[in-house]
């Protein structure tokens, strides 16, 4: 019987077994939940082709939300594309997760990952680096698990709610798992999987959840952009042969004890940081009218 | 730990696990609790589901639920017209239930045979539920199991009875609940159950003569 709960032993078993850490994290699954391998591949496909209808709706959605903060960035990112600095792999990323994000406030289908709010960033690099590496469906599925089995190591140490955490929970869980699996993608070590993760959790440990009036979309939507290109980045990072310093576990550790310290006011609760500007408090009057 | 789709997944429709996704279930879990197609919805919003429920679409997702939409069916964005159409008369009042879970509701439902029931739940939190009240009864629901609703007099030996019906179809019980009003006055069981719940099972609970009535609730 399989069983994990930390990256570093996941790691191990990847490296004992000779296979991937998503294989090792489907085998877990399998395990735990009594059903076939198969059956769990097509869920995770099913997830996947869910994942892709939002990121081509995105790319194409003009809608407004339902507050009207949000629509149509991902439609401006994605015709900008060539002309920008970081054109391409990068910005097409950017474009997707802000599109699913996008979809999210309009209440379009999503795939939770590890929550709404954080949505767009694993679908969106997934995407944008299989298309590059031109990888296989079956190889996507499997990254996909490394991700769910990073995303697990999180919760049971850390968590991925912004309630509990701040956004380091949300995003910076959502970044580590993106990391994971997109150096698994392009072919690196369970090794390298581990120092992405860490690299990617470690640059966004402390961030704040502090959302205008209290809905996913301010700065969500955007932020599922910027943290999208921030994996990416760390994922290339480790397969450069970058280490983090500080081990992956003693990360998340860290992420834990910092999610404990933040204040209630920058924890989803619409109280402080960004959710008390005056702007916002405009714009919740204007919403809510109070 | 949990399972690798509680971390990739759900599919659902935005744009808050807790608030959208969790009051779909919600509004899903109390018209199963009803049983027949409702006719009519009044919902009281506490907390956080009554300063933002607009902007998560909180009320869509309840009145979806209730007309039988799961979290991640497309509906759910129109279900308020799709409610008017179908002649769902609903509405919608805030209300301060104190201590309550910031994300509670309490949905008052009547059905097109006349059932009336009061299911008082919170979306606490990655569109998982908890249903803690049904009519004037203290539950503990949470949907990820079937449940059998047992309505009987307070008295000994009635939790044997059922006991030995479900253990005679071979029906293992993960959860169950006891609640009364008062002492030997009408009282409720909840079993959660691992296995499905079939209609012969609940005439079975029913023909023991030991109880005024039982209904299944499906998982949802």
């Amino acid at each position: 019987m399989i069983s994990f709960n930390s990256i570093h032993e996941l790691i191990d078993l990847a490296k004992e077994n000779n296979t991937t850490i998503g294989n090792i994290v489907l085998t877990y699954e399998e395990e735990s939940s009594m059903k076939p391998r198969e059956e769990l591949k097509a869920a995770m496909l099913e997830n996947w082709q869910v994942m892709q209808e939002s990121i081509s709706r995105g790319l194409v959605n003009n809608e407004k939300s339902l507050s009207g903060l949000t629509g149509g960035d991902a439609v401006k990112l994605f015709h900008y594309n060539d002309k920008g600095y970081t054109g391409g792999t990068v910005m097409m990323a950017a474009a997707n997760a802000v599109g699913v994000s996008e979809v999210n406030a309009v209440m379009g289908r999503i795939v939770a990952c590890p929550t709404a709010g954080s949505c767009g960033i694993v679908p969106a690099t997934i995407k944008a680096a299989s298309e590059k590496n031109h990888n296989s469906e079956d190889e996507i599925i499997e990254a996909l698990f490394t991700a769910a089995g990073i995303g697990l190591v999180i919760e049971s140490n850390a968590s991925i709610a912004g309630a509990y955490g701040g956004c380091q929970a949300e995003c910076g869980s959502a970044a580590g798992m993106a990391a994971g699996a997109l150096v698994q993608l392009a072919g690196g070590s369970p090794d390298q999987v581990g120092h992405g993760v860490a690299l990617a959790i470690k640059n966004l440990l402390g961030l704040a959840c502090d959302p205008v009036a209290g809905l996913v979309e301010v700065p969500c939507v955007k932020r599922n952009g910027f943290v999208a290109v921030h994996a990416m980045v760390a994922a290339d990072m480790a397969m450069a042969g970058v280490e983090s310093v500080i081990p992956i576990d003693e990360v998340i550790d860290a992420m834990d004890r910092i999610g404990r310290s933040l204040p209630r006011s920058v924890k989803e609760t619409a109280e402080g940081g960004l959710a008390t500007t005056q702007t916002a408090k405009k714009i919740s009057k204007r919403i809510f009218g109070k | 730990m949990r399972g690798v789709f509680d971390i990739v997944g759900p599919i659902m429709i935005g744009p808050s696990s807790s608030h959208t996704a969790g009051a779909a279930r919600l509004g899903l879990m109390a018209g199963k609790i009803l049983g027949e197609k409702v006719v009519k919805a009044e919902i009281l919003l506490h907390g956080s589901f009554a300063q933002t429920y607009r902007g998560h679409g909180t009320d869509k997702a309840l009145i979806g639920g209730i007309m039988g939409f799961s979290p991640e069916d497309d509906r759910i964005r129109n279900a308020l017209e799709i409610a008017d159409k179908e002649g769902l008369e609903y509405s919608f009042e805030t209300v301060d239930l104190a201590e309550a879970h910031p994300n509670t509701a309490v949905l008052k439902l009547v059905g097109d045979k006349g059932r009336k029931v009061v299911v008082g739940g919170a979306s606490i939190g990655g569109g998982n539920i908890e249903v803690s009240r049904i009519d004037s009864f203290e539950v503990s629901l949470t949907g990820e199991y079937p449940a059998l609703v047992v309505v009987h007099r307070d008295r000994p030996g009635v939790i044997n009875v059922i006991a030995s019906v479900l253990a005679r179809y071979g029906i293992n019980i993960a959860f169950m609940r006891v609640s009364r009003r008062t002492r030997g006055q009408q009282a409720m069981m909840i079993i959660e159950t691992d296995d499905e719940l079939t209609e012969e099972i609940i005439s079975a609970c029913r023909d023991t003569g030991a109880i005024e009535n039982a209904f299944a609730i499906p998982a949802i």
